[in-house]
């Protein structure tokens, strides 16, 4: 793969571009699920290919190609550089990188046991009996199981000297309960919906989740939701467990952050942000128990995100973004970091793949843990407590946004008091992140992987972390989803 | 716009696919088995991208691949690759023969598809498939001029490229379709508003990026200095973008395999008459504004069906394996093998009428009119409540004219509701939106909207 990509970034910087960057990128999958005790998906994949990108006559050219032969990399070299060229008919100012270092690593994300070492064999047994402990129950009318394993290695290569050769194992597993009744579909998910937890580890993970042993509570409270009580509608205190509030972080912090979103280059599809440059160091982002990270390092934990270096041949970095409440820090490039006065990018442009183009993208953005216990989180006289994702919505400035959870409980005094069926809270984000009261702390702190988050023309799909506590925001619109 | 008739791409020609097969099968006997299922597909795709009035991402891939499955005694796996010299051939063969071998019999598995004539409409168009980087540029230049010219900013992609996919099987199945498809969308952004127009189509000329910018421009001026009024129940003014990105998310639920899984809102519904009597949608792979291949993901042709008239739910779709477990014909519209949702529609017709849009307008006394939506997530499965944001285009219909521009709103709206309660359509037309696989639809004029809150801009 480091001969492709030398091969490559040589036809590029043949053809007098005053910067290139080949990405050489080997892509394995395993997916098993099963619905209703039936396969539903089992299959393997494999994908390589290679991508330039160049900048000449000051403007960007990429072309992609799984033509490894040396006319098909002479070809994608070709066609880059023409590419650049006629963007660069349709230009305001020249790009501009801001400086970088050269690098020569290699890095392969720690696995304890490699996934795909496993067997399919075992891999079939664990989502039966899961399946099997779902269905026990005779008002689950629909069981879903699903793994998903990869390991991608990816050879970057750049004009400035940089060869990163690194290699990133992720693994995935749950499950889904549905319940039909009358008019009515309810669903539980385990550990999360989303096709449950998804993090940069191998076959640990699944044996880390207990999924079996969480079956039979997980479909008996799908079957429960339908004698459940309506999620009432009004103004509460409102507790959410870590992975519905990763989630919300992931849509109104994680993205609003991004630089090339707030100067408007996303504007047409995923859209702006309403953190314009002159909220840097000014806007309250929320309580003064907020405190935000962008994280891609080992350190933090092994989330989606995490990685030795991006896509553009950055080292992973951490950057503050939200410190004590205050807003201090976005997501830069190498492209656009000069735009908020940094000399260097921080570190966050991703692709998806060998076939598209790194952009700037969440790594881990994480809520820090608080100081509260979980007694004290929940300790609210009266609150609703909500937990796991249903459905998301935020509009295209990332201001207001919508979410409903799979279940959720009125709370008196720290106690259970009911289940209410088809919870959902609403709100704006800046309203939302300031009525923050109090987070619980790092014993509680999970770092939760996102895999499906898209952005860009073409689409591009890719896998983030969040990592949160549980924590309670005070009066919140709750029930708006089924007002009207 | 399309006839009939079937064009071969040069990224993968009907015989470069029958020769992967070959290997394919020769790689599989060699293993024991016989029955075989492949599809093979390539293609090339360029997209120009523009914000801030200027070109910033300007791209280009070519890909292929096999996906093949092998069926082993009642047993069924498939394997993927883009490897496709004889070596990366013979290991994905190998894979899919061995992870069906891991699996227990499936008594009910159905064998590979017989061979049956498909349709072959003529979506290749070579001149789209040969747009250069230089012609889209130029193309977006004189639409960012447009908008330019109005002091705002313009935003968006103008991508082209092409497609093939070959469905083959050990049992004689061998389809063949290459396609060629054309976006343009454009944002135009002005201080407090915004507009937007897209449009696709298989044959670039279709498009007029010209004439897409004027209208974004013209939304963006008209939007200015927008007006917040309280959210609640109004009478809208979709236009067909909009429609798409609405109503498309319920034909996921038009399968036979959903209902049987009880996740389709039509569990138990079939043959009602859940929306108004002006309400006709069919599935046509052939209509002319319509795109994608005759064929399904096992090589069964698409027949047309009627999924709702005069506003009862008449069909669903069904793949084989579904249409053999419930005792119905297959209508040519599964995924490919194994999968878990079974089937869909993928080429939607809703019927149009005869009130154009500005004739919705000039006959509404108090309402809004919806350019597009955005970010639609099911909120109830059953009840089929989506959630949503209006965007890039709001505006107040007062005595029959719009007056100003709005803040958008957040919806929360059955779609059931929203289908009975339609006053109006205009012609219908190929939509293209974010939200939706692109359809051919009518704008409708709606009744009873639910708006439940505001955003700030």
């Amino acid at each position: 793969m480091k001969t492709t990509a030398a091969n490559a970034l040589d036809a590029a910087v043949r053809r007098g571009i005053s910067y290139g960057d080949v990405r050489v990128v080997e892509t394995e999958e395993r997916h098993v699920s099963t619905k209703n005790g039936k396969i539903s998906e089992l299959a393997a994949s494999v994908s390589v290919g290679l991508g330039v990108r160049v900048l000449d006559r000051g403007a960007w050219g990429f072309a992609a190609t799984d033509d490894l032969t040396s006319e098909g990399i002479e070809a994608a070299a070709e066609l880059a550089v023409e590419i650049a060229r006629s963007s660069a008919l349709v230009q305001k100012h020249d790009v501009v990188l801001a400086p970088e270092g050269a690098h020569e690593v290699h890095w392969t994300s720690p696995v304890r046991i490699d996934p795909f070492s496993i067997s399919v064999d075992q891999n079939l047994a664990l989502v039966y009996s899961i399946d099997a402990e779902l269905r026990r129950n005779p008002g689950i009318t629909l069981a879903e199981t699903a793994l998903v394993f990869t390991r991608q290695r990816q050879v970057f290569a750049s004009s400035e000297g940089s060869v990163i050769d690194q290699t990133r194992h992720t693994s995935g597993a749950g499950f889904t309960a549905y319940s039909f009744r009358g008019d009515e579909i309810q669903k539980r998910s385990y550990p999360n919906s989303f096709g449950g937890q998804h993090q940069l580890k191998g076959y640990e993970l699944v044996e880390e989740l207990k999924l079996v042993e969480n079956a039979p509570r997980v479909a008996e409270e799908a079957v429960a939701l339908h004698s459940a009580d309506q999620c009432p509608e009004g103004r509460f205190d409102l507790i959410l467990e870590s992975s519905q509030l990763g989630l919300q972080i992931h849509e109104s912090v994680g993205h609003p952050i991004e630089l090339d979103r707030v100067l408007g280059t996303e504007a047409n599809f995923a859209g702006m942000s309403f953190l314009t440059l002159d909220n840097l160091n000014r806007l309250q982002y929320g309580s003064n128990i907020v405190n935000v990270v962008c994280d891609a390092r080992l350190e933090h934990g092994p989330g989606l995100g995490t990685f030795a270096f991006d896509d553009e041949g950055v080292p992973a970095q951490a950057s503050d973004i939200i410190r004590d409440g205050r807003f201090v820090g976005y997501m830069t490039s190498r492209e656009t970091a000069a735009a908020v006065g940094a000399k260097r990018s921080n570190g966050t442009m991703r692709a998806d793949g060998w076939a598209r183009i790194p952009l700037i993208r969440m790594t881990n953005v994480s809520l820090k843990p608080g100081e509260q216990s979980l007694d004290e989180v929940f300790g609210a006289d009266h609150a609703i407590y909500m937990e796991t994702n249903k459905s998301w919505s935020i509009d295209d400035k990332r201001y207001h946004f919508q979410f409903g959870c799979e279940i959720a409980w009125e709370m008196r005094n720290g106690k259970r008091v009911r289940m209410l069926k088809n919870p959902s809270y609403s709100g704006i984000t800046t309203e939302f992140w300031n009525a923050c009261a109090a987070i619980a702390g790092p014993e509680h702190w999970t770092l939760w992987g996102t895999p499906n988050c898209g952005k860009g023309q073409p689409d591009q799909i890719m896998g983030t972390g969040h990592g949160a506590s549980p924590a309670r925001f005070h009066n919140i619109r709750i029930g708006s989803a089924y007002a009207g | 716009m399309p006839g009939s008739g079937e064009h071969e791409s040069g990224v993968l020609t009907r015989k470069r696919a029958e020769e992967i097969f070959a290997s394919a099968v020769k790689a599989a006997r060699s293993l024991g088995v016989r029955d075989l299922e492949a599809m093979i597909g390539a293609g090339t795709q360029a997209l120009t991208r523009f914000a801030n009035n200027a070109i910033h991402q300007n791209v280009a891939e070519r890909s292929g691949y096999l996906s093949v499955r092998a069926l082993v005694e009642g047993r069924t796996a498939r394997a993927n690759t883009n490897r496709l010299d004889e070596e990366g051939i013979r290991q994905a063969v190998e894979q899919a023969i061995g992870l069906a071998r891991m699996q227990k019999p499936d008594p009910v598995l159905l064998p590979l598809a017989e061979p049956a004539d498909h349709a072959r409409p003529a979506r290749y168009f070579p001149e789209t498939a040969a747009v250069t980087p230089d012609e889209r540029a130029k193309a977006v230049r004189e639409a960012v001029n447009v908008v330019e010219a109005e002091s705002q900013i313009a935003a968006g992609i103008y991508s082209t490229g092409e497609s093939v996919l070959a469905l083959v099987n050990t049992r004689g199945v061998c389809a063949y379709h290459a396609e060629t498809m054309a976006i343009f969308s454009i944002t135009a952004m002005a201080g407090d508003s915004s507009g937007w127009a897209k449009r696709s189509s298989c044959a670039a000329r279709d498009l007029d990026p010209h004439g897409a910018a004027l209208i974004a421009a013209r939304k963006a001026a008209q939007a200015g200095a927008p007006r917040e009024i309280p959210p609640g129940r109004y009478t809208v003014v979709l236009e067909p973008s909009a429609v798409l990105d609405l109503v498309g998310q319920l034909f996921g639920d038009f399968s036979g395999t959903a209902i049987r899984d009880e996740r389709s809102f039509l569990t138990g519904r079939l043959g009602q008459k859940l929306f108004g009597a002006n309400i006709h949608i069919t599935d046509d792979v052939c209509h002319p504004l319509q795109s994608g291949a005759a064929f399904d993901g096992e090589g069964v042709p698409r027949r047309k069906v009627t999924l709702v008239e005069d506003g009862v739910v008449r069909n669903v779709v069904y793949s084989r394996q579904a249409a053999a477990e419930l005792g119905v014909q297959p209508t040519g519209h599964g995924f490919p093998v194994p999968t878990d949702l079974g089937e869909a529609p993928a080429n939607i017709v809703i019927a149009g009428g005869d009130t154009p849009v500005d004739a919705m307008i000039a006959a509404t006394g108090r309402g809004i009119l919806v350019t597009r939506v955005w970010y639609i997530r099911e909120v109830d499965p059953y009840q089929k409540i989506m959630t949503g944001m209006t965007r890039d285009g709001t505006f107040l219909i007062e005595d029959g004219k719009l007056t100003r521009g709005l803040k958008n709103f957040r919806f929360n709206q059955s779609l059931v509701e929203l289908l009975a309660d339609v006053e109006a359509l205009s012609p219908a037309v190929r939509a293209a939106g974010e939200e939706a696989t692109d359809m051919v639809a009518p704008a409708m004029k709606v009744r009873n909207f639910n708006f439940t809150e505001v955003t700030k801009f």
